[in-house]
Protein backbone atom coordinates (compact mmCIF):
# COMPACT_ATOMS: atom_id res chain seq x y z
CA UNK A 1 0.00 0.00 0.00
CA UNK A 2 1.15 3.42 -1.10
CA UNK A 3 1.04 6.48 1.48
CA UNK A 4 1.30 9.85 0.86
CA UNK A 5 5.50 10.42 1.36
CA UNK A 6 4.44 14.22 2.21
CA UNK A 7 2.48 13.30 5.30
CA UNK A 8 5.33 11.71 6.82
CA UNK A 9 8.08 14.42 5.74
CA UNK A 10 10.02 15.95 9.11
CA UNK A 11 8.98 19.57 10.08
CA UNK A 12 11.70 22.24 10.45
CA UNK A 13 12.64 21.91 14.27
CA UNK A 14 10.68 23.40 16.45
CA UNK A 15 13.21 26.88 18.10
CA UNK A 16 14.07 25.75 21.12
CA UNK A 17 12.71 27.36 24.44
CA UNK A 18 13.93 30.39 25.49
CA UNK A 19 16.77 29.71 28.70
CA UNK A 20 16.69 31.59 31.66
CA UNK A 21 19.32 34.23 31.68
CA UNK A 22 21.81 32.82 33.91
CA UNK A 23 21.47 29.23 32.21
CA UNK A 24 21.78 32.10 29.13
CA UNK A 25 24.92 33.19 30.72
CA UNK A 26 26.48 30.46 31.46
CA UNK A 27 26.28 29.49 27.94
CA UNK A 28 28.58 31.88 26.99
CA UNK A 29 32.06 30.89 26.55
CA UNK A 30 33.73 33.77 28.16
CA UNK A 31 31.41 33.32 31.50
CA UNK A 32 33.00 29.94 31.75
CA UNK A 33 36.37 30.89 31.04
CA UNK A 34 36.39 33.90 33.68
CA UNK A 35 34.48 31.19 36.08
CA UNK A 36 37.53 29.02 35.81
CA UNK A 37 39.78 31.45 36.11
CA UNK A 38 37.88 32.27 39.50
CA UNK A 39 38.95 29.05 40.84
CA UNK A 40 42.32 29.20 39.88
CA UNK A 41 42.79 32.56 41.70
CA UNK A 42 41.58 30.58 45.02
CA UNK A 43 43.32 27.94 44.25
CA UNK A 44 46.56 29.76 43.75
CA UNK A 45 45.53 32.01 46.93
CA UNK A 46 44.79 29.01 49.36
CA UNK A 47 48.31 27.21 48.08
CA UNK A 48 50.11 30.39 49.00
CA UNK A 49 48.78 31.43 51.67
CA UNK A 50 47.62 28.73 53.50
CA UNK A 51 49.70 26.59 56.31
CA UNK A 52 52.63 28.35 56.42
CA UNK A 53 54.95 27.10 58.69
CA UNK A 54 57.70 29.87 59.49
CA UNK A 55 58.46 33.03 57.80
CA UNK A 56 55.28 34.51 55.26
CA UNK A 57 58.07 36.05 52.90
CA UNK A 58 60.30 32.57 52.50
CA UNK A 59 57.21 30.47 52.10
CA UNK A 60 55.56 33.02 49.31
CA UNK A 61 58.93 33.08 47.52
CA UNK A 62 59.00 28.91 47.23
CA UNK A 63 55.87 28.86 46.24
CA UNK A 64 55.18 31.21 43.90
CA UNK A 65 58.23 29.88 42.32
CA UNK A 66 56.30 26.76 42.55
CA UNK A 67 52.97 28.23 41.25
CA UNK A 68 54.62 30.08 38.04
CA UNK A 69 56.60 26.52 37.22
CA UNK A 70 52.98 25.68 37.44
CA UNK A 71 51.51 28.28 34.77
CA UNK A 72 54.68 27.44 32.76
CA UNK A 73 54.11 23.29 32.55
CA UNK A 74 50.13 23.79 32.04
CA UNK A 75 50.88 26.48 29.51
CA UNK A 76 53.38 24.42 27.25
CA UNK A 77 51.13 21.38 27.66
CA UNK A 78 47.75 22.92 27.18
CA UNK A 79 48.34 25.37 24.22
CA UNK A 80 50.70 22.34 22.70
CA UNK A 81 48.28 19.50 22.86
CA UNK A 82 45.17 21.46 21.81
CA UNK A 83 47.12 22.59 18.64
CA UNK A 84 48.51 19.00 18.27
CA UNK A 85 45.07 17.82 18.50
CA UNK A 86 43.78 20.53 15.45
CA UNK A 87 46.90 19.69 13.17
CA UNK A 88 46.47 15.67 13.42
CA UNK A 89 42.41 15.88 13.44
CA UNK A 90 42.45 13.55 16.70
CA UNK A 91 41.67 14.25 20.19
CA UNK A 92 43.15 11.15 21.53
CA UNK A 93 46.58 11.82 20.76
CA UNK A 94 49.16 14.20 22.94
CA UNK A 95 52.60 15.52 21.39
CA UNK A 96 54.37 12.32 23.68
CA UNK A 97 52.99 9.91 20.64
CA UNK A 98 55.85 11.58 18.91
CA UNK A 99 58.51 10.22 20.91
CA UNK A 100 59.20 13.73 23.12
CA UNK A 101 59.38 12.28 26.44
CA UNK A 102 60.73 8.88 25.53
CA UNK A 103 63.61 11.53 24.38
CA UNK A 104 64.22 12.76 27.37
CA UNK A 105 64.26 9.79 29.51
CA UNK A 106 66.91 8.80 27.25
CA UNK A 107 68.92 12.10 27.07
CA UNK A 108 69.35 11.27 30.91
CA UNK A 109 69.81 7.51 30.68
CA UNK A 110 72.52 7.93 28.46
CA UNK A 111 74.10 10.21 30.83
CA UNK A 112 73.66 8.11 33.92
CA UNK A 113 74.90 5.17 31.42
CA UNK A 114 78.15 7.00 30.29
CA UNK A 115 79.15 8.90 33.07
CA UNK A 116 77.42 7.32 36.48
CA UNK A 117 74.62 8.82 38.59
CA UNK A 118 77.34 10.69 40.91
CA UNK A 119 78.26 12.75 37.50
CA UNK A 120 74.32 13.21 36.25
CA UNK A 121 73.63 14.85 40.06
CA UNK A 122 76.86 16.97 39.76
CA UNK A 123 75.68 18.04 35.90
CA UNK A 124 75.19 21.90 35.55
CA UNK A 125 71.48 21.83 35.62
CA UNK A 126 71.01 24.64 32.93
CA UNK A 127 73.72 22.45 30.72
CA UNK A 128 71.27 19.61 31.21
CA UNK A 129 68.67 21.75 30.51
CA UNK A 130 70.06 23.53 27.21
CA UNK A 131 71.04 19.95 25.92
CA UNK A 132 67.61 18.81 26.62
CA UNK A 133 65.74 21.54 24.53
CA UNK A 134 68.14 21.88 21.55
CA UNK A 135 68.14 18.04 21.38
CA UNK A 136 64.48 17.62 21.62
CA UNK A 137 63.61 20.46 19.48
CA UNK A 138 66.21 19.40 16.91
CA UNK A 139 64.80 15.94 16.77
CA UNK A 140 61.31 17.36 15.93
CA UNK A 141 62.00 19.63 13.62
CA UNK A 142 64.09 17.00 11.62
CA UNK A 143 61.40 14.57 11.85
CA UNK A 144 59.05 16.95 10.65
CA UNK A 145 61.18 18.03 7.93
CA UNK A 146 61.94 15.24 6.53
CA UNK A 147 58.26 13.64 6.59
CA UNK A 148 55.87 16.96 6.09
CA UNK A 149 58.30 19.48 4.65
CA UNK A 150 59.13 17.67 1.79
CA UNK A 151 57.86 15.98 -1.19
CA UNK A 152 55.77 13.27 1.03
CA UNK A 153 53.67 15.93 3.27
CA UNK A 154 52.14 13.50 5.44
CA UNK A 155 51.14 14.03 8.89
CA UNK A 156 49.82 10.53 9.28
CA UNK A 157 53.45 9.00 8.18
CA UNK A 158 55.46 11.46 10.40
CA UNK A 159 53.24 10.30 13.61
CA UNK A 160 53.48 6.90 12.61
CA UNK A 161 57.25 7.48 12.06
CA UNK A 162 57.18 9.41 15.28
CA UNK A 163 55.64 6.15 17.79
CA UNK A 164 58.02 3.96 15.77
CA UNK A 165 60.58 6.03 17.03
CA UNK A 166 59.30 6.76 20.42
CA UNK A 167 59.02 2.92 20.92
CA UNK A 168 62.67 2.42 19.84
CA UNK A 169 63.94 4.72 22.77
CA UNK A 170 61.99 3.14 25.03
CA UNK A 171 63.50 0.16 24.56
CA UNK A 172 66.74 1.37 23.83
CA UNK A 173 66.55 2.81 27.25
CA UNK A 174 64.96 0.65 29.32
CA UNK A 175 67.45 -1.70 27.74
CA UNK A 176 70.55 0.86 29.07
CA UNK A 177 68.38 1.22 32.45
CA UNK A 178 68.71 -3.14 32.93
CA UNK A 179 72.60 -2.82 32.57
CA UNK A 180 72.54 0.06 35.42
CA UNK A 181 74.09 -0.16 39.08
CA UNK A 182 70.99 0.21 41.27
CA UNK A 183 72.17 3.28 43.16
CA UNK A 184 72.46 4.81 39.79
CA UNK A 185 68.88 3.21 38.66
CA UNK A 186 67.16 5.17 41.74
CA UNK A 187 68.54 8.34 41.04
CA UNK A 188 67.78 8.39 37.84
CA UNK A 189 63.95 6.98 38.38
CA UNK A 190 64.07 10.01 41.27
CA UNK A 191 64.62 12.33 38.26
CA UNK A 192 61.89 10.82 35.47
CA UNK A 193 58.99 11.89 37.51
CA UNK A 194 57.74 14.72 37.03
CA UNK A 195 58.81 17.31 40.04
CA UNK A 196 57.32 20.84 40.53
CA UNK A 197 58.04 22.01 43.59
CA UNK A 198 61.26 24.08 43.74
CA UNK A 199 62.62 24.54 40.33
CA UNK A 200 66.15 26.30 39.87
CA UNK A 201 65.28 30.11 39.35
CA UNK A 202 67.25 30.19 36.22
CA UNK A 203 65.77 27.39 33.94
CA UNK A 204 62.20 28.32 35.55
CA UNK A 205 63.00 32.31 33.56
CA UNK A 206 64.48 30.32 30.38
CA UNK A 207 61.65 28.27 30.25
CA UNK A 208 58.99 30.81 31.22
CA UNK A 209 60.59 32.94 28.00
CA UNK A 210 60.23 29.97 25.62
CA UNK A 211 57.26 29.12 26.29
CA UNK A 212 55.82 32.72 26.03
CA UNK A 213 57.62 32.97 22.75
CA UNK A 214 55.88 29.79 21.31
CA UNK A 215 52.69 31.14 23.04
CA UNK A 216 53.70 34.18 21.15
CA UNK A 217 53.82 32.20 17.65
CA UNK A 218 49.91 30.43 18.35
CA UNK A 219 48.02 33.17 19.20
CA UNK A 220 47.89 35.21 16.31
CA UNK A 221 47.40 31.89 14.49
CA UNK A 222 43.96 31.30 16.47
CA UNK A 223 41.47 31.87 13.92
CA UNK A 224 43.68 30.01 11.28
CA UNK A 225 43.69 27.06 13.78
CA UNK A 226 39.86 27.14 13.76
CA UNK A 227 40.03 27.05 9.42
CA UNK A 228 42.33 23.97 10.28
CA UNK A 229 39.68 21.83 12.35
CA UNK A 230 38.14 21.73 8.86
CA UNK A 231 40.96 19.55 7.44
CA UNK A 232 44.02 20.26 5.24
CA UNK A 233 41.79 20.53 1.64
CA UNK A 234 39.12 22.44 3.19
CA UNK A 235 41.52 24.75 4.68
CA UNK A 236 43.61 25.14 1.42
CA UNK A 237 40.30 25.98 -0.21
CA UNK A 238 39.65 29.15 2.35
CA UNK A 239 42.95 30.34 1.72
CA UNK A 240 45.19 29.02 4.85
CA UNK A 241 48.62 28.35 3.51
CA UNK A 242 48.57 24.88 5.01
CA UNK A 243 52.49 24.16 5.07
CA UNK A 244 53.82 27.33 6.28
CA UNK A 245 51.34 27.31 9.01
CA UNK A 246 52.07 23.66 10.13
CA UNK A 247 55.11 24.14 10.14
CA UNK A 248 54.77 27.37 12.60
CA UNK A 249 52.77 25.51 14.95
CA UNK A 250 54.76 22.03 15.00
CA UNK A 251 57.79 24.16 16.08
CA UNK A 252 56.33 25.90 18.63
CA UNK A 253 54.90 22.18 19.71
CA UNK A 254 58.01 21.17 20.07
CA UNK A 255 59.48 24.60 21.61
CA UNK A 256 57.00 24.83 24.38
CA UNK A 257 57.19 20.62 24.93
CA UNK A 258 60.96 20.93 25.24
CA UNK A 259 61.41 23.73 27.67
CA UNK A 260 58.39 22.00 29.82
CA UNK A 261 59.74 18.67 29.82
CA UNK A 262 63.53 19.39 30.30
CA UNK A 263 61.91 21.66 33.23
CA UNK A 264 60.27 19.25 35.28
CA UNK A 265 60.21 16.07 33.77
CA UNK A 266 57.69 13.85 31.74
CA UNK A 267 54.50 15.29 32.12
CA UNK A 268 52.67 15.18 28.37
CA UNK A 269 50.21 12.75 29.54
CA UNK A 270 47.92 15.02 31.36
CA UNK A 271 47.78 17.37 27.77
CA UNK A 272 45.22 14.16 27.12
CA UNK A 273 42.96 14.72 30.06
CA UNK A 274 43.10 19.00 30.12
CA UNK A 275 42.78 19.42 26.50
CA UNK A 276 39.21 17.36 26.64
CA UNK A 277 38.15 18.47 29.36
CA UNK A 278 38.44 21.96 27.87
CA UNK A 279 36.71 20.91 24.62
CA UNK A 280 33.71 20.41 26.30
CA UNK A 281 33.97 22.91 29.61
CA UNK A 282 34.68 25.74 26.50
CA UNK A 283 31.61 24.98 24.53
CA UNK A 284 32.96 25.96 21.82
CA UNK A 285 35.43 24.63 19.10
CA UNK A 286 37.10 28.21 18.51
CA UNK A 287 40.66 28.48 19.92
CA UNK A 288 39.97 31.63 21.18
CA UNK A 289 38.48 29.76 23.76
CA UNK A 290 39.61 26.33 24.01
CA UNK A 291 43.81 27.82 24.34
CA UNK A 292 42.77 29.41 27.43
CA UNK A 293 40.59 27.13 28.90
CA UNK A 294 42.94 24.33 28.50
CA UNK A 295 45.68 26.28 30.26
CA UNK A 296 43.85 27.19 33.17
CA UNK A 297 41.57 23.25 33.60
CA UNK A 298 46.04 22.92 33.97
CA UNK A 299 46.63 25.25 36.68
CA UNK A 300 43.20 23.84 38.49
CA UNK A 301 44.72 20.21 37.74
CA UNK A 302 48.17 20.91 38.87
CA UNK A 303 47.40 23.05 42.38
CA UNK A 304 44.26 21.07 43.27
CA UNK A 305 46.94 17.92 42.80
CA UNK A 306 49.58 19.99 44.75
CA UNK A 307 47.21 20.95 47.14
CA UNK A 308 45.64 17.70 48.16
CA UNK A 309 49.37 15.79 48.08
CA UNK A 310 51.06 18.25 50.14
CA UNK A 311 48.42 19.64 52.63
CA UNK A 312 46.11 16.11 52.81
CA UNK A 313 48.60 13.61 52.07
CA UNK A 314 51.76 15.71 53.76
CA UNK A 315 53.49 14.53 50.28
CA UNK A 316 52.66 10.85 49.80
CA UNK A 317 53.96 10.77 46.72
CA UNK A 318 54.68 12.42 43.40
CA UNK A 319 52.23 14.64 41.99
CA UNK A 320 53.04 13.16 38.40
CA UNK A 321 52.09 9.88 39.88
CA UNK A 322 48.57 10.94 40.53
CA UNK A 323 48.06 12.91 37.35
CA UNK A 324 49.07 9.73 35.22
CA UNK A 325 46.73 7.67 37.20
CA UNK A 326 43.98 10.01 37.04
CA UNK A 327 44.99 10.49 33.72
CA UNK A 328 45.00 6.73 32.18
CA UNK A 329 41.51 6.28 33.65
CA UNK A 330 40.05 9.64 31.86
CA UNK A 331 41.70 8.71 28.42
CA UNK A 332 39.65 4.86 29.15
CA UNK A 333 36.47 6.94 29.86
CA UNK A 334 37.41 8.54 26.48
CA UNK A 335 38.07 5.39 24.14
CA UNK A 336 35.40 3.85 25.69
CA UNK A 337 32.67 6.61 24.98
CA UNK A 338 34.25 6.87 21.49
CA UNK A 339 33.61 3.00 21.30
CA UNK A 340 29.87 3.03 22.38
CA UNK A 341 29.34 6.36 19.42
CA UNK B 1 39.18 31.59 -17.05
CA UNK B 2 40.38 28.22 -15.09
CA UNK B 3 43.00 27.70 -17.78
CA UNK B 4 45.38 24.64 -17.89
CA UNK B 5 48.38 24.05 -19.81
CA UNK B 6 49.79 20.82 -20.71
CA UNK B 7 49.37 19.68 -17.08
CA UNK B 8 50.73 16.45 -16.00
CA UNK B 9 50.36 14.71 -12.74
CA UNK B 10 51.66 11.43 -11.96
CA UNK B 11 51.54 8.78 -8.88
CA UNK B 12 54.60 7.17 -8.89
CA UNK B 13 55.02 5.21 -12.44
CA UNK B 14 51.85 6.30 -12.76
CA UNK B 15 50.17 9.05 -15.00
CA UNK B 16 47.00 10.52 -13.73
CA UNK B 17 46.55 13.38 -15.87
CA UNK B 18 48.85 13.39 -18.89
CA UNK B 19 49.75 16.55 -20.53
CA UNK B 20 45.65 17.80 -20.11
CA UNK B 21 45.59 21.56 -21.53
CA UNK B 22 42.00 22.81 -21.25
CA UNK B 23 40.22 25.78 -20.32
CA UNK B 24 36.91 25.67 -17.60
CA UNK B 25 34.92 28.53 -15.92
CA UNK B 26 32.78 30.02 -18.86
CA UNK B 27 29.61 31.44 -17.66
CA UNK B 28 26.62 28.59 -16.64
CA UNK B 29 27.46 25.05 -15.00
CA UNK B 30 30.38 22.65 -16.77
CA UNK B 31 30.15 19.17 -15.87
CA UNK B 32 33.19 16.71 -15.53
CA UNK B 33 32.32 13.25 -16.28
CA UNK B 34 34.41 9.83 -16.76
CA UNK B 35 35.12 6.69 -15.26
CA UNK B 36 36.44 5.78 -11.60
CA UNK B 37 40.12 6.69 -11.61
CA UNK B 38 40.04 9.37 -15.21
CA UNK B 39 41.82 11.85 -12.94
CA UNK B 40 38.59 14.17 -12.43
CA UNK B 41 39.71 14.18 -8.45
CA UNK B 42 43.33 14.97 -9.54
CA UNK B 43 42.30 17.41 -11.85
CA UNK B 44 40.12 19.83 -8.91
CA UNK B 45 43.12 18.90 -6.77
CA UNK B 46 45.53 20.50 -9.01
CA UNK B 47 43.31 23.51 -9.56
CA UNK B 48 42.45 23.93 -6.19
CA UNK B 49 46.38 23.68 -5.18
CA UNK B 50 45.71 20.78 -2.79
CA UNK B 51 48.42 18.83 -5.33
CA UNK B 52 51.51 20.43 -7.19
CA UNK B 53 51.70 19.49 -11.28
CA UNK B 54 54.31 17.50 -12.29
CA UNK B 55 54.72 19.65 -15.32
CA UNK B 56 52.46 21.95 -16.76
CA UNK B 57 50.53 25.15 -15.57
CA UNK B 58 47.30 26.33 -13.98
CA UNK B 59 45.71 30.04 -14.04
CA UNK B 60 43.12 30.98 -12.72
CA UNK B 61 42.15 34.51 -14.30
CA UNK B 62 45.99 34.93 -15.17
CA UNK B 63 46.79 34.47 -11.41
CA UNK B 64 49.66 30.83 -11.33
CA UNK B 65 47.88 28.70 -9.24
CA UNK B 66 51.89 27.57 -8.36
CA UNK B 67 52.81 31.19 -7.18
CA UNK B 68 49.92 33.08 -6.28
CA UNK B 69 49.09 33.39 -2.23
CA UNK B 70 46.77 31.14 -0.93
CA UNK B 71 44.46 33.44 0.20
CA UNK B 72 44.37 35.53 -3.09
CA UNK B 73 43.22 32.49 -4.92
CA UNK B 74 40.47 31.80 -2.12
CA UNK B 75 39.03 34.85 -2.96
CA UNK B 76 38.22 34.23 -6.93
CA UNK B 77 38.03 30.19 -6.72
CA UNK B 78 35.98 28.23 -4.22
CA UNK B 79 36.80 23.97 -3.88
CA UNK B 80 34.73 21.46 -2.36
CA UNK B 81 35.81 18.62 -1.71
CA UNK B 82 34.35 15.27 -1.44
CA UNK B 83 34.05 13.34 2.01
CA UNK B 84 34.18 16.35 4.08
CA UNK B 85 34.73 15.27 7.47
CA UNK B 86 34.89 17.45 10.25
CA UNK B 87 36.72 16.51 13.87
CA UNK B 88 35.20 19.61 15.34
CA UNK B 89 31.79 20.06 16.70
CA UNK B 90 30.55 23.12 14.30
CA UNK B 91 27.48 24.45 13.86
CA UNK B 92 25.91 25.11 10.38
CA UNK B 93 26.21 28.76 11.04
CA UNK B 94 29.86 27.77 12.42
CA UNK B 95 30.52 26.28 9.25
CA UNK B 96 29.42 29.00 6.89
CA UNK B 97 30.64 31.71 8.88
CA UNK B 98 34.30 29.84 8.01
CA UNK B 99 33.64 30.90 4.16
CA UNK B 100 34.34 34.19 4.79
CA UNK B 101 37.89 33.73 5.81
CA UNK B 102 39.61 34.74 2.54
CA UNK B 103 38.06 37.70 3.22
CA UNK B 104 38.30 38.67 6.76
CA UNK B 105 40.17 36.31 8.47
CA UNK B 106 37.90 35.36 10.70
CA UNK B 107 36.92 38.93 12.13
CA UNK B 108 33.53 39.02 10.66
CA UNK B 109 32.51 42.65 9.54
CA UNK B 110 28.57 43.63 9.08
CA UNK B 111 29.43 42.76 5.21
CA UNK B 112 30.35 39.25 5.89
CA UNK B 113 27.67 38.61 8.18
CA UNK B 114 25.66 39.26 5.29
CA UNK B 115 26.64 36.98 3.35
CA UNK B 116 26.79 34.52 5.91
CA UNK B 117 22.74 35.43 6.24
CA UNK B 118 22.00 35.28 2.64
CA UNK B 119 24.19 32.16 2.15
CA UNK B 120 22.28 30.21 4.77
CA UNK B 121 19.01 31.59 3.47
CA UNK B 122 19.79 30.69 -0.32
CA UNK B 123 20.38 27.35 1.17
CA UNK B 124 17.25 27.15 2.95
CA UNK B 125 19.16 25.86 5.90
CA UNK B 126 17.13 29.04 8.01
CA UNK B 127 15.91 26.43 10.79
CA UNK B 128 18.89 24.45 11.08
CA UNK B 129 21.67 27.36 11.94
CA UNK B 130 21.82 26.14 15.16
CA UNK B 131 22.22 22.88 14.37
CA UNK B 132 25.40 20.87 14.93
CA UNK B 133 26.83 19.73 11.73
CA UNK B 134 26.91 15.81 13.01
CA UNK B 135 22.88 16.16 13.76
CA UNK B 136 22.09 16.65 9.72
CA UNK B 137 21.42 14.26 7.16
CA UNK B 138 23.31 14.33 4.24
CA UNK B 139 22.11 16.41 2.31
CA UNK B 140 21.29 18.58 4.95
CA UNK B 141 25.05 18.47 5.72
CA UNK B 142 26.14 18.83 1.50
CA UNK B 143 23.91 22.15 1.74
CA UNK B 144 25.86 23.37 4.56
CA UNK B 145 29.08 22.79 2.84
CA UNK B 146 27.41 24.56 -0.52
CA UNK B 147 26.35 27.93 1.84
CA UNK B 148 29.97 27.85 3.08
CA UNK B 149 31.11 28.30 -0.54
CA UNK B 150 28.46 30.34 -1.60
CA UNK B 151 29.47 32.75 1.30
CA UNK B 152 33.10 32.38 0.11
CA UNK B 153 31.27 34.81 -2.65
CA UNK B 154 33.75 33.77 -5.30
CA UNK B 155 33.44 34.09 -9.19
CA UNK B 156 34.07 30.35 -9.88
CA UNK B 157 33.09 27.20 -7.72
CA UNK B 158 34.40 23.63 -8.41
CA UNK B 159 32.38 21.06 -6.46
CA UNK B 160 33.60 17.20 -6.59
CA UNK B 161 30.66 14.78 -6.55
CA UNK B 162 28.55 17.23 -4.64
CA UNK B 163 25.80 14.21 -5.21
CA UNK B 164 27.76 11.28 -3.47
CA UNK B 165 25.01 9.38 -1.02
CA UNK B 166 22.46 10.94 -1.58
CA UNK B 167 18.79 9.84 -2.42
CA UNK B 168 16.66 10.71 -6.03
CA UNK B 169 15.02 14.03 -3.79
CA UNK B 170 18.53 15.33 -2.52
CA UNK B 171 20.29 15.20 -5.46
CA UNK B 172 17.80 16.83 -7.90
CA UNK B 173 17.64 19.28 -4.76
CA UNK B 174 21.26 20.30 -5.06
CA UNK B 175 21.38 19.98 -9.11
CA UNK B 176 18.68 22.78 -9.15
CA UNK B 177 20.47 24.77 -6.57
CA UNK B 178 23.73 24.75 -8.89
CA UNK B 179 22.04 25.63 -11.71
CA UNK B 180 19.84 28.69 -9.97
CA UNK B 181 23.63 29.59 -8.44
CA UNK B 182 25.04 29.88 -11.74
CA UNK B 183 21.99 31.42 -13.30
CA UNK B 184 20.76 33.48 -10.70
CA UNK B 185 24.20 34.39 -8.98
CA UNK B 186 26.45 34.23 -12.28
CA UNK B 187 28.13 31.68 -10.74
CA UNK B 188 30.63 29.97 -12.92
CA UNK B 189 30.24 26.32 -11.92
CA UNK B 190 32.53 23.37 -12.39
CA UNK B 191 31.00 19.90 -11.31
CA UNK B 192 32.24 16.54 -10.95
CA UNK B 193 29.25 13.99 -11.13
CA UNK B 194 28.86 10.34 -11.72
CA UNK B 195 25.24 10.16 -13.00
CA UNK B 196 25.52 11.48 -16.53
CA UNK B 197 21.96 11.75 -17.39
CA UNK B 198 22.26 14.29 -14.19
CA UNK B 199 25.03 15.96 -16.16
CA UNK B 200 23.47 16.47 -19.52
CA UNK B 201 19.94 17.56 -17.04
CA UNK B 202 21.54 20.39 -15.70
CA UNK B 203 24.87 21.02 -16.93
CA UNK B 204 25.72 23.52 -19.72
CA UNK B 205 29.03 21.93 -21.15
CA UNK B 206 30.31 18.18 -20.54
CA UNK B 207 34.12 17.34 -20.50
CA UNK B 208 34.90 13.96 -20.31
CA UNK B 209 37.52 12.40 -19.48
CA UNK B 210 39.05 8.90 -19.35
CA UNK B 211 42.57 8.00 -18.45
CA UNK B 212 44.24 11.17 -17.42
CA UNK B 213 43.19 12.69 -20.76
CA UNK B 214 40.32 14.82 -22.28
CA UNK B 215 38.12 12.39 -24.66
CA UNK B 216 35.23 14.67 -25.38
CA UNK B 217 34.39 18.56 -24.35
CA UNK B 218 31.22 19.80 -25.65
CA UNK B 219 27.88 21.46 -25.41
CA UNK B 220 25.98 18.32 -23.04
CA UNK B 221 23.71 17.56 -25.92
CA UNK B 222 26.71 16.62 -28.31
CA UNK B 223 28.15 14.54 -25.22
CA UNK B 224 24.52 12.65 -25.22
CA UNK B 225 25.40 9.87 -28.05
CA UNK B 226 26.29 6.33 -27.94
CA UNK B 227 29.08 6.18 -29.64
CA UNK B 228 30.77 9.07 -27.38
CA UNK B 229 29.81 8.07 -23.82
CA UNK B 230 30.19 4.02 -24.78
CA UNK B 231 33.93 5.06 -25.50
CA UNK B 232 34.11 7.36 -22.88
CA UNK B 233 32.99 4.43 -20.02
CA UNK B 234 34.01 1.26 -22.41
CA UNK B 235 30.35 -0.12 -21.92
CA UNK B 236 27.62 0.07 -24.19
CA UNK B 237 25.34 3.05 -23.34
CA UNK B 238 21.85 3.62 -25.31
CA UNK B 239 20.93 7.14 -25.59
CA UNK B 240 17.11 7.59 -26.16
CA UNK B 241 14.72 10.47 -26.68
CA UNK B 242 12.17 10.99 -23.72
CA UNK B 243 10.00 14.38 -23.70
CA UNK B 244 12.86 15.37 -26.11
CA UNK B 245 15.72 15.11 -23.86
CA UNK B 246 18.53 12.61 -24.26
CA UNK B 247 18.24 9.90 -21.82
CA UNK B 248 21.17 7.45 -21.29
CA UNK B 249 20.26 3.93 -20.84
CA UNK B 250 23.44 1.72 -19.66
CA UNK B 251 22.08 -0.73 -17.25
CA UNK B 252 22.25 -3.54 -20.03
Amino acid sequence: MLTDPTATARPAPAPAPAPSRLAAAWAQPWTRLAALGGVVLVLTAVYLFSDVPGSLSFALEIRSRTVLAMLVVSTAVGVSTVVFHTITQNRILTPSIMGFDAFYVLISTVIVFFSGSAAFLAFDELTLWLVQVVVMVAFSVLLFTWLFGGKRRSIHLMLLVGIVLGTFFRSFTEWMQRMLDPLDFQVLSDAMFASLTRPDETLLALSAVLVAGACAAVVPLRRTLDVLALGEPAAVGLGVDHRRVVMVLFVSVSVMIAASTALVGPILFFGLIVANLAYSWAGSFRHVWTLPTAVLLGMVCLLGGQLVLERVFGYGGTLSTVIDFAGGLFFLYLVLRKGAR
Amino acid sequence: MIALENVTKRYGSQTVVDDVSISLGEEGVTALIGPNGAGKSTLFGLVGRLLKPDGGRVTVDGMDVATTASSTLATTLAVLRQDNHVAARLTVRDLVEFGRFPHSRGRLTVEDRDHIERAISYLDLDAYRGRFLDELSGGQRQRAFIAMVLAQDTKYVLLDEPLNNLDLRHMAEIMRLIRRMADELGKRIVVVLHDINVAARYADRIVAMRDGVVVADAPAREIMRPEVLGAVYDTPVDVREIDGKPVALYYG
